[in-house]
Order: structure tokens, then C-alpha cells, then sequence
């Protein structure tokens, strides 16, 4: 295993040491230490690694990840796997804003909870948040998955497209042009997948409530105009 | 941008590290704020005193012989303690007021920055670290600080648009963000006798919360009651002689963690500012909620 202290080597060699890694690499153990809230930390690894975090960090940690396992042992301030393309990042502590926000790909999993603008125009990523998730979370998201095992704040869903939300808990609001929908069996085989991945137990699928798009802003209503 | 900080204790063993802690947490916000920062330091007020700050842009020649004038002027004992470009008066309580109309009238160039009993603020242009050095806030005491790091938006880059602002008796008030309905508030307020001293849309906010507590709303009805009538995008930490209050807009876009022990209240912009603090890996630490006032008091 290589350990990285953040309190004698700098940041930039630390994730130019993560980037030059590669698919055949030998070390794929890693773990750094130290990071007392410093922002991307383990931003842009594209390599199957394991980073252990051993600490809080602050925005944007494993951001654009691509195959690599970021496990955080602490929290995660704004942006944490912002854009991340695959690979499954873990934060054992909360997240600021905007987790998982833009994530095309992977799985984000939050165990405490998740403030404002979680999963914000999500692209296909799978977050699953074990406590709460804030206001104007999905907004505008387009695909993938967003399970929330408690509650969530207001505005959820937003102006959302495709995106597929499952809330276990209380919504305090829905957004402009999200709905609850009909939970069906596939949706009940997508939340078990996700759970399984998750390596979260202690909840059933049919636990959670499935919201999305009414699909009304599609297109314009000419009724509206006036409106304009 | 903007960085802010702040340190409330509760245990009175911490106090002699105010400065100490509150200095190694500005250092983590320098680039939120490169252009300017202050602070706002709350030490043991001394009985039957007043404490005011001034900032001079020529101390050597504007602080000397100051005292002599003023004592003349109140007709009572004046001293004072010069840090740099910025000097803290200290005056008999009843005669505060009279010394601040007399350095008006008398010392126009000079700029107040507070008045109390126990606040004292300081603020510059420059790296944070460097303003923070100059004024050796690392050996001040007391028993709650808060700092700033400013990125200037709403207007220019000068001393008095840094932050804190002070505009009541022991109150500041720090900010990140920008308000957009402050000339309105600022028209309101003047028109009910409030003053200023710079084009900034902070110390509207700042001005608004002294209004409210004026009209005897406590700190905490204040802040709540800003939540009604100042529009735009603000995380605020305003600190009493006795209180320490964190407020944010609904939107809650600009960043804000807390920290809490049995010994102190911390807030950071970013972990960053907290990561340093004894004990802070067993504190319990949160994202203060959007349109939710925090306020501690002793």
C-alpha cells in the first residue's frame, strides 16, 4: 500500500502521483492522510485504484473519478464526485452542496447526509444518500439515480427530465414539473441493484417512493404565451 | 467570493487563544479573500470604560497628540494603545458619545471603526496573513472573534469597504455575498436616522440588524426578521458583547460549516478554517440550514 501525507507532500504532487497510474498498475492500494479540508483532493484518477481518505476534505474530492474506489472517512464538502464518470466514491461522514452534481457515470454513496442541490443535472450517476438530501436536489437532473434512505427538502426534482428519484422518507416539496409516480417492479429490481452496489442494508425497496418528470416543460404550451 | 471565521468560547480556559486560533484560521481563507481583511475582536471590558477603534491613513502625524486634544475637548483622562495604522482609545463610558462628536468635528480624516466596551475591530488592504500580522491579532485575547477575508464585489477595494462593520455599541457584522435591494434599505434607514460611512452593501446589513435591535428586538429577532427584508445571497456572522449569531439566505449558495464543543462555537466558510481547532475531531460539526438563525449568547 503507498501512503500520501498532505502534511509533508503537497496536493498537486499527490494527484499527479494518483494520474500517473494506470490500468496494469501494482499499486492500487492507496491512502492519504492528512487532508484537513483541503479542496480536490483525488480529482481526475482515471485507474482502478482504492484511495482511503483518512480525514474531512473540502470541494470538488474525487471529482471527474473514472474506475478508481475513493473511500472518504469523514466529510466532503461542495461538489464531492462532481462530474465523476464511473467507479464509486464513499463518504462515511455528510456532504456539502452539490454532491454528485453533473456525475454521467459510477455510484456516489453519502452515508450521513447531503445538503442543498444534491445530484444537481445529473447525467447518469446512482447516488444513494443514507440520511437526508437538501433543498433543489436533482434539479434539472436528466438520468440516473438518486435513493435517498431518509428525507428530502424543498424543491426536489425541479425542472428534472429523466432522472428517477426513490425517497424512503418526507418530501417537503416537489419542484416545478415533478411528480410521484407509480412504483412498478422494475423500478423495485433498480432500487435492489442499487442497494446491493451500495453495500447500504437495512432498507427494503418497497420502502421508497419513486418521483420524476410530469414531462410538462417538454414543450411549449401555446396556452402560456400570454404568460411571456 | 469572501472567507469569514469565526471563534465564540464558552470555556473561559480557551480565551488567552482567541487571537492564536482565530489568526490560524483567517490564514486558511486568504484566497476566498485576497484584496482585504478585518477582524473583530471581543476582549474583558474594563469598568466604567468605552473603548474606541481608529484607522488612520497617516497614524504617525494623526495619532500624535491626539489624547491631549481629546481629553481637552471631553473634559476627561484619555489614553491610547496604537497598533499600526489603527489605534484603540480608551475613554470614561459616559463620555463615549461626546469623544466620537469630538473626533468628527476636530479629527475629520480619522475613520471609527467601533465603540464598546469590549469590541475592537481592525481592518486593512492587503493579504490576509500580512493584515492579520501587522496587527498581531495572534496575541490578542478574548472571548469571541470574528474575521474576514474580502474579494470585492459590491464596491471599491478600500479600508472602510472591508469588513466587519460596526454600526451600534459592541455589533459587528461580517458578509459573503452581495445584497441587491440595499439602496432601498439604505434610503429607508436614513430616513429613520441611521448614518453611514461607506457605499457598501454590507454595512446596510450591518445598519438594518443595529435598526432592529434599536427598536428592542434581541440579536437573534433581528437576524430573523432580516430574513424578510434584505434580497440577495448572504451567509452573515455577527457577533454582541454578549452574543455570536450566523444567519443565511434561503438559496444558501455561499458556503458555511460549523464546529461546537463544550469549549467554543466555530464557524468556517470551509472546514479548512475549523481543521486546526482543539478538539475538533470529537466536535460536532454541521452545515447551518438555509433561512435558519443560529445565535449563542453568554
Amino acid at each position: 500500500m503507498r501512503t500520501i501525507d498532505l502534511a509533508s507532500t503537497s496536493l498537486r504532487e499527490m494527484n499527479e502521483l494518483l494520474h500517473k497510474q494506470n490500468a496494469g498498475t501494482n499499486e492500487t492500494q492507496w491512502e492519504i492522510l492528512n487532508p484537513k479540508g483541503r479542496h480536490a483532493v483525488a480529482v481526475g484518477v482515471d485507474a482502478p485504484l482504492n484511495i482511503d481518505i483518512k480525514g474531512s476534505v473540502g470541494y470538488y474530492v474525487a471529482g471527474m473519478n473514472k474506475q478508481a474506489n475513493v473511500t472518504v472517512h469523514g466529510s466532503a464538502g461542495p461538489g464531492a464526485a462532481e462530474n465523476m464518470m464511473s467507479g464509486k466514491v464513499v463518504v462515511k461522514g455528510d456532504v456539502s452542496q452539490y454532491a454528485g452534481a453533473t456525475g454521467r457515470g459510477g455510484m456516489l454513496v453519502v452515508e450521513g447526509n447531503a445538503s442543498s442541490r444534491c445530484g444537481i443535472s445529473m447525467k447518469g450517476i446512482d447516488i444513494v444518500v443514507k440520511g437526508n438530501i437538501g433543498h433543489m436536489s436533482a434539479f434539472m437532473a436528466q438520468t440516473g439515480n438518486l435513493v435517498v434512505f431518509g428525507d428530502a427538502g424543498d424543491a426536489l426534482g425541479d425542472s428534472i427530465y429523466e432522472a428517477r428519484l426513490f425517497v424512503r422518507g418526507s418530501v417537503k416539496s416537489l419542484g416545478a414539473d415533478c411528480i410521484e409516480k407509480e412504483m412498478r417492479d422494475e423500478h423495485l429490481e433498480i432500487i435492489d441493484g442499487i442497494l446491493k452496489r451500495s453495500g447500504l442494508n437495512g432498507v427494503k425497496p418497497k420502502d421508497f417512493r419513486r418521483y420524476g418528470s410530469a414531462r410538462k416543460l417538454y414543450n411549449f404550451n401555446i396556452d402560456n404565451a400570454d404568460a411571456y | 467570493m469572501c472567507g469569514i471565521v469565526g471563534l465564540f468560547i464558552k470555556d473561559a480556559k480557551l480565551e488567552p487563544r482567541l487571537g492564536e486560533l482565530t489568526s490560524t484560521m483567517l490564514a486558511t481563507m486568504c484566497e476566498r479573500g485576497p484584496d482585504s481583511a478585518g477582524f473583530a475582536v471581543y476582549g474583558a471590558p474594563q469598568q466604567g470604560k468605552a473603548k474606541i477603534t481608529l484607522q488612520s491613513p497617516n497614524p504617525d502625524a494623526d495619532f500624535a497628540g491626539l489624547t491631549a486634544d481629546l481629553s481637552k475637548a471631553i473634559g476627561a483622562e484619555v489614553s491610547l494603545e496604537r497598533k499600526a495604522t489603527h489605534a484603540v482609545l480608551s475613554v470614561p463610558a459616559d463620555k463615549a458619545q461626546a469623544t466620537r462628536e469630538a473626533l468628527r468635528t476636530g479629527h475629520p480624516k480619522l475613520r471609527i471603526m467601533s465603540t464598546g466596551e469590549s469590541i475592537e475591530i481592525f481592518k486593512e488592504v492587503g493579504w490576509p496573513t500580512e493584515v492579520a500580522s501587522q496587527f498581531e491579532l495572534a496575541k490578542m485575547q478574548g472571548s469571541h472573534a470574528i474575521g474576514h477575508t474580502r474579494m470585492a464585489t459590491e464596491s471599491a477595494v478600500t479600508t472602510m469597504g472591508a469588513h466587519p462593520f460596526s454600526t451600534g455599541p459592541d455589533q459587528c457584522l461580517v458578509h459573503n455575498g452581495s445584497l441587491s435591494n440595499h439602496p432601498n434599505v439604505r434610503r429607508e434607514l436614513i430616513r429613520d436616522g441611521m448614518t453611514f460611512e461607506t457605499e457598501n452593501d454590507t454595512e446596510v446589513a450591518a445598519a438594518y440588524i443595529s435598526w432592529r435591535i434599536k427598536q428592542g428586538m434581541n440579536l437573534g429577532e433581528a437576524l430573523q426578521k432580516s430574513l424578510d427584508d434584505l434580497d440577495g445571497f448572504f451567509t452573515f456572522v455577527v457577533g454582541t458583547k454578549n452574543g455570536f449569531a450566523v444567519v443565511r439566505d434561503p438559496i444558501a449558495c455561499k458556503p458555511a460549516v460549523m464546529a461546537e464543543t463544550d469549549q467554543y462555537v466555530a464557524f468556517g466558510s470551509e472546514y479548512r478554517a475549523l481543521a486546526g481547532l482543539p478538539g475538533v475531531d470529537g466536535a460536532r460539526i454541521w452545515e447551518p440550514e438555509p433561512a435558519t438563525v443560529y445565535f449563542w449568547e453568554r
